[in-house]
């Protein structure tokens, strides 16, 4: 693997919007066309669930396969144009400082959960869990349905030639970042992952933070 | 009495190249589909019949299983960590999961546009337009449309992620067979697979059978594949209780 670092010159102090969204916590914000958002593993080793939306038309979002395919990688770093199940281009990456996010293994849920790690493994907060309650609370109709298969950014689920796929330790470490800038307005949801039974957060789910800066 | 009716043919059906397909595959049964000339693609989509809003999950699929691709003893996972389908034979070894479907603009762009006006049901047919259509039949929309598996195709990646659409594949005769573990709303598209590099406009025939089948057993290969598809199992009987 050849991760494509890019680092990106912005600084926090003149970006318009900063939060930290903290582990097992959900956001949903627009960001506008042209805006540069930063997520930033503050701790490193976090999954940071994500799924992008059309902001004018929510029944166009984020598509695993069409971004994989148009691109002919399954890895997501700089360069990449994040696409929709109309294969239009959400966001591109415009930065990335970890080298590889992962497209394949999606959300945690307390239901596959159960048959991943124990039926008794049922009861553990999970990302689908803070989607649906975004999504609910963020209303316009939003539902389930809206809940697609997402990227994780930080997540390192290397596949091999031979068809296996693994989650593996991080690739990612403390302050790693990965910038997109918005190629149509959009809406941003994540679910910062509160997975506790493999290594995606180290055993250890921590904050993460993210920035916006209105570019000229 | 169960098990000398395994097989047996319910009904039998050929899917014309380049067009969708939808049928329930009620728990009991099982379906076959053959590749009849060789290079076909078969793009589907998988929902829980009395719940739509169950639906094959790609991620839950895949890292459930720890793989990147489908073949026999493997199983299509929803969302609510139950068995939609398992893959009882399979001549391939591999099915792509990564890659989706052709769209509008992706057949136009590679050869050119062939209207109905002109060349009647000759016309070219998209994979992504069609599957939306079959969807609309149920009720579903753009919302509903999920990752898809493209049965019959193999896309090899590499160490660093890079895809590859391995020509020749699928040999005339080429069949997969999946058993409903539940009741499965299956939609199918037949056009070809968007990173097939052939000049022309492919269309390939399938043909489709759905047969009498019996539950797993203990020992069944798609049950015994790795220890997290006997909990999908049990979540799944638990489901028909």
């Amino acid at each position: 693997m050849k991760p494509k670092l890019q680092e990106s010159n912005r600084v926090l102090q003149d970006a318009s919007y900063t939060r930290e969204i903290a582990a097992g916590s959900g956001w949903m914000h627009v960001l506008r066309k042209g805006r540069i958002l930063r997520i930033t593993d503050l701790h490193g080793n976090q999954a940071v669930d994500t799924i992008f939306f059309n902001a004018g038309k929510t029944s166009e979002r984020y598509n695993a396969n069409n971004t994989m395919r148009e691109q002919g990688n399954v890895y997501i770093s700089t360069g990449t144009r994040i696409r929709s199940n109309e294969n239009n281009v959400l966001l591109t990456v415009v930065a990335d400082t970890c080298g590889r996010h992962d497209t394949l293994g999606s959300a945690c849920s307390c239901e596959s959960n159960t048959a991943r790690y124990g039926l008794g493994k049922r009861y553990m907060h999970a990302c689908r869990d803070i989607f649906l309650q975004c999504l609910l609370d963020w209303g316009q109709g939003m539902d389930k349905r809206d809940q697609v298969c997402n990227i994780n950014f930080f997540m390192n689920v290397p596949v091999t030639p031979e068809g296996g796929s693994t989650f593996a330790d991080g690739l990612s470490q403390p302050l790693k970042y990965v910038e997109l800038r918005a190629e149509m307005d959009v809406i941003v949801l994540v679910a910062n992952c509160p997975q506790l039974n493999n290594p995606c957060n180290a055993y250890h789910p921590t904050q993460v933070g993210v920035a916006i800066w209105d570019e000229k | 009495m169960e098990s000398t009716e395994t097989g047996k043919i319910l009904f039998e059906t050929e899917i014309a190249g380049g067009w969708s397909w939808s049928h329930i595959i009620k728990r009991g049964t099982s379906i076959r589909l053959t590749d009849l000339e060789g290079g076909a693609n078969v793009s589907a989509l998988f929902y829980n019949a009395a719940n739509v809003t169950e639906r094959y999950n790609m991620g839950d699929t895949l890292k459930i299983q720890h793989i990147s691709f489908l073949c026999k003893d493997r199983c299509i996972y929803s969302d609510m960590g139950r068995i939609l389908m398992s893959f009882v034979a399979d001549s391939c070894g591999w099915h792509d999961v990564i890659c989706g479907v052709s769209n509008a603009e992706m057949i136009a762009h590679r050869f050119g546009q062939q209207s109905y006006q002109d060349f009647q049901n000759a016309f070219y047919r998209n994979g992504a337009d069609s599957l939306l259509v079959e969807l609309a039949k149920y009720g579903m929309d753009q919302r509903d449309f999920t990752e898809v598996v493209n049965f019959f195709s193999k896309v090899a990646v590499d160490a660093e992620g890079r895809l590859s659409f391995v020509e020749g594949f699928s040999r005339p005769g080429s069949f997969v067979e999946l058993r409903a573990e539940m009741d499965t709303l299956l939609i199918l598209d037949t056009g070809m697979h968007p990173l097939n590099p052939s000049p022309t406009y492919l269309v390939k025939p399938i043909q489709v059978l759905v047969t009498k089948s019996s539950p797993s057993d203990p020992r069944d290969s798609c049950r015994t594949f790795c220890p997290e598809n006997e909990r999908g199992f049990i979540n799944t009987e638990r489901y028909h209780l």
